[in-house]
This record gives C-alpha cells, structure tokens and sequence, in this order.
C-alpha cells in the first residue's frame, strides 16, 4: 500500500522541474514568425544600399537570394530526412561525407572527360550526369554502410568523416594530376559560390528541389513512423528498407543540388535542424519540414547579409557556419546524446 | 494460428535458431522460456519479419511473412521488442497513437482514437497521457510502447519480455491483461518471458528452447517438470503446487 | 576449489621458462632484430631512390663522372630532402604512438587530436603579428599553441560521458575542425589563405640545404620518446596505476605532451602537415607484430620513414615532371588506411 503511495511522485517531481522551462510557442505560430522573417530578410537583401544600374544589381541580388533559397531547403530537409531514417539527431549527410562525395564527382568527371569538353557541355546536362552518379555512388555507399553488421553511432561517425577526408583528398589529389592549364580553367567549377550561379543551373534546381519538397511532404507520416526506429517502424507496416532507400536517394540528389550551387557547408544542416527541434514543440514532420526549410533560409539569407552589411565581409559565411556548427557537434558529442 | 517450420538464423558462423518447427496455437497465452542466448527473442524477431531468416518458413494467420506486405501484417500482427528508444521527445498519446498508423496512414479517425483511449485505459496511463515519454520511470515507459502496440488492434500480439522494467504490481497487472485480451478478445498472445513462474500461471502454451532448439512443447503441466527444466535450465528445479499452478522454486 | 583450479595452470607458466624457452626467446629476439635490418634496408634503399627521382638530372654516371651540376643538386637538394623526409617520417609516426601510448586510444595522432590545427594557428598568429621573427621563433610559438590544444583535448576527454573507442578521435577530429576553422578565418581576413596550404598540405619539394635543419631536432626529441615510452604506457594505465608504481604521473604526461606538441609544431613549420601518418604506421605495426612496446618503437620509427619515403617518391613520380605535395598523397591513402582499421574492427566485433 506504501508502495502505491510512493509511485505517483517521482514522476510528478520530474513534471515540476520540467514545466518550469518556457514554453514554446505553438509549431503554426513558429511557422508564421519564421515566413515574415524570411520574407523580410529576401525584401532587405534586395533593397538595401540599392545603387548603380538597377536593371543590372536586381537580377544579379535575385539571382543570389534564389540560390540561397534552394540550398537553405535543400540543406535542411535533406538534413532533416537523414537524421530521421537513421534515428538519430547528430549524424548528417555532409557530416557523413555526402557533399565531399559530390565533389569528387565533379572533379574525377572532369578528369575522366576533359576539362575542354566539360567546359562547353550544356550546364544542365552535366549537372544532371552529375546528379545521377552521385545517386549510384552513394547509393552503393551508404546502403553498404547502413545494412552492413554492427551499426554503431560511432564507428558511422567516424567513417563518415574520414571519407569526407578521403573525398576531398581525392579531389585535390585528382586536380593536381590534371594538366595545370586546364585545372586553371576549371577553377570555377570546383569553387562555387553564390556570386556566380548559372540561372539554367537555378532554374533545373528549383524543380528538382520542388518535386522532392513535395515526396518528403507526401512522406510526412511515413517519417514519423520512420523517426521511432527501425522494428517499431516495421512493426507498423512501413516497408524499412525500400522506405530508407528511397529517403537516401532524395537526400542524395538535395546535396548534389546545393554542392552543385555553394559548394560543401558542413554543418550548416546540423545546426538549422538541432535549432529546429528546439523551436518546434510538437514532433511531427508535418510542422518540422517546414519550419526546418525557412529556419535555413532566415540563417542563410541572414547571415549573408549582416554579415555583408554590418561586418564588410564577403564570402566568411561558411567558415562562421563551420566554427559554430563545430561547437555544437561537439557539445552534442560531449552531452552523450549519442546511443 | 502461427505456424514455422524448419525456422534457422545465424550470425556469421554462430547458429541462433536452429530447424525449429511449431505450430502456435490461436487464442490464447503462448510463452517461450529458456536460458540466456537460447534464441527465444530472435525467433520472436524471425516470426514478426523485423529480421530475415535464413531457411524456413513462417506463417501467421495463413500469411507467409516472408511474402506479404509490410502494412497487410501490421494490421495482423504487432510485434515490440525489449528496448525501445525514442530520440524524440513524444507525449505519451501521440506515441500510442502510431499503433494506428497501418490502419489510418497517420490520419486518426473516431474510430481510431477510440482505440487509443482503450489502449490508454488498460494499461492505466490516461493520467499520464500528456506527459512526454522521456519524463516517464522505465516501467511507464515500457507500458506506454505496449499501449502502442495494443492500440494496433491486431489479432496475433508478440511481446519480447514484457515484464521487463516492472514491478511486481505491474507484472501481475500485465499477465492479467494479457490473459484477458486472449480470454475476452480472442487474441493470439506471444511472450518470451524469463520468470518461468509468470509463465506457467498465466499461459496456455509453453515452448522451451535452449541453443537455438525447440526442446519441448506442451502445457504448463507438461513443462513444469523437474527433469524437463532441468534439461533446458541445467540446474535442479523444485516444483510445488500452490492453489492449482505450479511453481518452480529454484532459489536454494 | 574453483579458485585453485583457476591458479594452477599460472603457477605451472611462471615456473617454466626453463633454458629450452629462453633459448626460444633468444632466438625470436635475433630473428626480429634480423628483420629489423631488413626493414631497416629497405627503407635504405627507398633513401637512395629519393636521391635520384627529381625533374634534373642527377644520376649514378653524372655523379660518377664528376659533374658539378649533379653533385650540387645533390647536395643542396637531394640529401637534404631526403634526411627531411626520414626525419619528420620517423618522429611524426613515433608521436602518434606516444599519443596512443598516453590515451590509450589506437586513433588519435597529432592530426586527430587537434595538435596540427593549433599550431597552424600558432604560425598564422606569428605570421599576422610578427611577420619578420625568425624561424625559429614561429616555432616556439607554434609549439606553445600546440601545447596548448593538446591540452585541452586532454581536458575535454576527461569530461566525457563515456570512453568510448571511437568517441576519443571524434572529439579530437572534431576540436582539430573548430581550431581550423579559426585559423582559416583570420586567414581570409588578413589574405592568408594561399600561405596557409602551405602549412596545412605537407610538401618536401621546397627542402634545400640551409632550410631543413631544425628538422634535426625532432631527431633528439624522438630518441627521447623511445627513451621514455615505456612511461607512457604506465601513464596511459592511469594516474592511481602510475602512482602505485612509484612513478609521477603528471611529469610523465607532460613530458609526452610536450614530445608531441613539439615535433608537431617543428614539423608543420619546416614541412607543412603530414595526416594520418602517426596513426596509420603504429597500427600497422601492431597489426604485424601485436603490441609489444619495446619492439614497436624501432619498427614504427623505420617504417614512418620508408612510408613517407615511398609517399613522396610517388608524389614526384606520379605525375612527372609536376610534383604532387606528399601531403595530398598521405591524406588520401591514410584516409583508406584509417577506414581499413576502422572497418576491420566491425568485422570483428561480429
């Protein structure tokens, strides 16, 4: 009889200390702060030190605020995706070398084909020969790495990281090897940045970003059930494996896409979708996917322009995206949310 | 009625389940017992498809797991493993309330949550029903995921050791729930259960494995015995009749 | 009865090394020491290579025949990049062994821990503030950084919730990145980006008489770790273990930190970083050979240097006559080698 008596308490007690941390706001009213941010941050970075001939700096700015868009949504629901399928909140798919992958696609394609070639191949036919390699390799990849044995958190991790060395490696390796004349034309190609977007390349992102926003939306229960684990995933009817390939597939194509636009930026998914978590009080894909796809572009489009404006800097955004991401893995890491 | 047949599963070189044949009998209480490694929460793992077998073949209500698709058996069967980790944070309804998803796709209907509530209900944690899944005790938790998989509504449930993390209270409440699900509702109830006391008063069926095999089947009559336990236990085993069940004492 | 069951069959091992098993030691010792040589003539051999792979011509009859361009090149090139090569080779392998030895982890070196990427950043800060020092000076204060970072993933080690394995690199890869990502930032602020590949990509084509002989004192600073290692192996038991052994714990561990802190910051500053050389060696030795201290100190110290021996051959080789920076080479074939261990390991483990 004591026993029953004593039973309630404990829980009660954690109830208490629980309730008194703030509250969040309701997941619509997140979504509703987080749309005015964005469109007040896309309405800034077009008018503000507004000079010179407009019908020049307009496009170019739409041209950068478009690609900054993309890549922000292509970041965090690949991100996003990724953390669910594997059921966890630390690994992501540029943290598991999938942007360094890309990379060295595009450089070992070079290599393979020629730089004089590539240069005047149709920029949308290359993108897409390179979507669709990335898609092979790491499909092969990571089914092998996700299916095969003993799946630890750490020894993933890891793995994933010294590919991503490898990766780059190779690709650096791979441009010295090329002759240095045609590594000089080339230069471009592999330094991508938001200054120097081909609007085709824009335009074949968008739809290619589109269809796939619109699968992981159609997906949103589906990824609920997913985020539970694999057997009670399995014991609820989701098919486990054809499900996850099918989630790697589009987080394969999203970070082609957004390493095809900017370049690799490592933790910048890690840290928009940790942030997300926070601000979203309800678990459900159905607020988190959007909430997770303008968090980016309020962190991206924003970041770009105080940095800009405020500090004179120009291209600093990643290295700043880098430093502070790699301070949260490694609090992550440190506060053991690693099973 | 689940019936294998020449079930085998090894890791590499290890055999876990070897050639093991059975039939399971349909409404009713079903406990596997055995020592640690015998193989009792992977042939639990082989039957509800959350792992490929090597050979053999098995079949729950007539479905081959093997061939039929994922959502047709969860609407058959719900199956919930020992550990269960959450990475994120759910109240506790919103967790029992994915026990529907192979019935609505994640859209609840009425009927649906009148699942949930009944699920709720008998596992006592509709005061609990707000609270999120990470603030819960062990025990809680482990009856939050079995709410879960009762809110499933299907006709075959498979529980890898229920009574893990509860306390005595509990485990009895547990038993009992599961007898009357199999007396009252007509289910078909799998546990693989370490307690063989817990087993042999509340089941109708016990299969007694040791190294992967099946050594016996039978009724709780037929299994408590001395030299059977003996055989699948290795140590000796007292059995004594108290108000019509037998109890295996094994303390001294 | 169960105790003097287990004890027996010990007793029975103390009490048998009888002449036949010593003369059995004795002559594994000659066999390894035999070995030894072999090895130790191999990476002769890949010396003698290095002196004559290069874009001029300097070969055996050039030298032979008295040639004054050959003999020069040789000696204000050749042999200093190649003493170069040995020296760092062999001091960066046997820091990374030290590092195990100390944390007992099998994957941390200096590059996974943290202790390259601050003392880049130490030369970087050099470079900004007192762009004129001498060499010298860039190196104690890349040195001091280096010091520095290693301790604190020291630190951060001791705070973390479990030591796991694979936890230990990750923390240290991941505070190398943190550090690095400092050192790139002020690196763009100040124009520094193009000087930093410098220090960040090892690369020996640069070695030339009058410019590699700091190197030599990460030639003393090895002779020392081997001196000292087997502290370090009772440092790594613990500091209640090391004490019990009449031992002083701290001035071990800081004496291993500074050994490593140094010939890192020595050999970014002359050579550039050179990755996964100083956990990939010592792992192959104790793949070959088990984990035996007082053999692994020579044997990783000869195969460092035949290894990056062999890395820089075939980086001025691969692509003739354009050479490709031995760094470069040792990131992508360390990085196989790394995931070799690490995958080695699941299989295992089961």
């Amino acid at each position: 009889m004591a026993d029953r008596a004593a039973v309630p308490q404990a829980p009660e007690l954690t109830a208490r200390r629980r309730s008194g941390l703030p509250r969040a706001a309701s997941p619509a009213v997140v979504l509703a702060m987080l749309a005015i941010a964005t469109l007040a941050a896309v309405v800034l970075f077009m008018t503000l030190d507004l000079r010179g001939n407009l019908g020049y700096v307009l496009p170019r700015r739409a041209v950068k605020v478009a690609a900054m868009l993309l890549v922000a949504v292509a970041v965090g629901l690949s991100t996003l995706m990724f953390q669910t399928v594997t059921a966890n909140r630390i690994l992501t798919p540029s943290i598991m070398g999938f942007d360094s992958l890309y990379l060295f696609i595009q450089t070992a394609l070079v290599f393979a084909v020629g730089g004089s070639t590539l240069a005047t191949a149709p920029v949308v036919g290359k993108f897409a020969a390179e979507v669709l390699l990335m898609v092979l390799f790491s499909g092969l990849l990571y089914r092998w790495l996700f299916t095969g044995g003993a799946r630890s958190l750490h020894l993933m991790l890891l793995v994933g990281i010294v590919l991503g060395t490898l990766f780059r490696g190779g690709s650096s390796l791979l441009q010295r090897l090329m002759d240095p004349s045609e590594y000089i034309i080339l230069q471009d190609l592999f330094f991508a940045s938001f200054n120097q977007v081909d609007p085709a390349l824009l335009w074949a992102s968008a739809a290619v970003v589109g269809a796939i926003a619109a699968a992981a939306w159609r997906l949103r229960h589906t990824l609920d059930v997913l985020a539970l684990g694999r057997d009670t995933a399995v014991n609820l009817g989701v098919d486990h494996r054809r499900v996850v390939s099918w989630v790697l597939l589009m987080c394969s194509v999203l970070v082609a896409v957004s390493t095809a636009l900017v370049g690799p930026v490592t933790f910048f998914g890690l840290l928009v979708v940790s942030l997300g978590y926070q601000l979203c009080r309800e678990y459900s894909h159905r607020w988190l996917l959007p909430i997770v796809g303008l968090l980016g572009a309020v962190a991206l489009i924003g970041g770009q322009l105080v940095l800009e404006q405020v500090f004179g800097f120009d291209t600093a955004l990643s290295i700043i995206i880098e430093f502070a991401g790699g301070i949260l893995f490694l609090f992550l890491l440190l506060k053991g949310s690693l099973k | 009625m689940i019936r294998l047949s020449g079930v085998c599963k090894s890791y590499g070189t290890a055999r876990v389940v070897d050639q093991v044949s059975a039939e399971i009998p349909s409404e009713g209480v079903t406990s596997i017992i055995g020592p640690n490694g015998a193989g009792k929460s992977t042939l639990l793992s082989l039957i509800s498809r959350l792992q490929p077998m090597d050979a053999g073949s098995v079949a729950v209500g007539g479905l081959d797991v093997a061939a039929t698709g994922s959502r047709e058996l969860a609407r058959t069967m719900a199956i919930l493993r020992q550990e269960n980790h959450l990475t994120m944070r759910l109240k506790v309804r919103d967790l029992v309330a994915f026990g529907r998803f192979p019935h609505s796709g994640g859209r609840p209907t009425a009927e649906d949550r009148g699942h949930i509530e009944y699920a709720l209900e008998q596992l006592d944690l509709l005061t609990l029903a707000d609270r999120f899944v990470d603030e819960l005790s062990g025990g809680q938790r482990q009856r939050a995921f079995i709410a879960m998989v009762l809110a499933q509504d299907t006709g075959y449930l498979l529980l890898d050791e229920p009574l893990n993390n509860l306390d005595m209270k509990h485990s009895v409440e547990m038993m009992r729930l599961l007898r009357r699900l199999a007396d009252e509702l007509g289910k078909t109830v799998v546990v693989v259960i370490h307690d063989i006391n817990f087993a042999s008063c509340y089941s109708d069926t016990i299969l007694a494995m040791r190294g992967g095999r099946l050594l016996h089947q039978g009724t709780p009559g037929q299994i408590m015995q001395p030299e059977v336990l003996r055989e699948v236990y290795d140590i000796d085993i007292r059995i004594e009749e108290i108000d019509g069940n037998r109890i295996g004492v094994y303390f001294a | 009865m169960a105790i003097s069951a287990v004890n027996r069959p010990a007793a029975a091992d103390a009490a048998s090394p009888s002449a036949a098993g010593r003369s059995d030691a004795h002559r594994a010792a000659v066999r390894e020491a035999v070995l030894l040589a072999l090895a130790g003539g191999g990476t002769a051999i890949l010396a003698a290579a290095s002196m004559f792979v290069g874009v001029s011509d300097v070969s055996l009859p050039a030298l032979l025949s008295g040639s004054q361009d050959a003999w020069d090149i040789f000696w204000i090139s050749r042999v200093p990049r190649t003493l170069a090569v040995i020296l760092a080779g062999t001091a960066v392998a046997v820091a990374g062994l030290i590092m195990q030895l100390m944390v007992r982890n099998r994957f941390v070196e200096p590059s996974t821990v943290g202790t390259v990427e601050s003392a880049t950043l130490g030369i970087l800060v050099v470079t900004v503030l007192a762009p004129a020092a001498p060499l010298l000076a860039k190196m104690g204060i890349a040195s001091g950084f280096a010091l520095a970072g290693t301790a604190l993933f020291l630190a951060v080690l001791r705070r973390l919730p479990a030591r796991n394995t694979l936890l230990v690199p990750l923390v240290g890869i991941m505070l190398g990145g943190v550090i690095a990502s400092v050192t790139t930032f002020f690196a763009y602020r100040f124009d520094l980006l193009q000087t930093l590949n410098n220090w960040m990509i090892g690369d020996f084509s640069g070695v030339l008489r009058g410019r590699y002989e700091l190197l030599w004192i990460v030639a003393g600073l090895t002779v020392l770790g081997y001196i000292a290692a087997d502290r370090f192996t009772v440092a790594g038991m613990g500091a209640d273990f090391t004490t019990n052994l009449g031992m002083n714990y701290k001035a071990i561990m800081r004496l291993g930190l500074t050994l490593v802190a140094l010939i890192s910051a020595v050999v970014v500053t002359t050579v550039g970083a050179v990755p996964f050389l100083g956990l990939v060696v010592p792992n192959i030795v104790s793949l070959i050979f088990g984990d035996n201290l007082r053999r692994a100190v020579p044997w990783t110290a000869v195969f460092g240097a035949g290894f990056v021996l062999g890395c820089d051959i075939l980086g001025r080789t691969i692509r003739y006559p354009y050479e490709v920076p031995v760094g470069m080479v040792m990131s992508v074939l360390g990085a196989v080698i790394f995931l070799f261990l690490l995958l080695r390991g699941r299989k295992a483990r089961g």
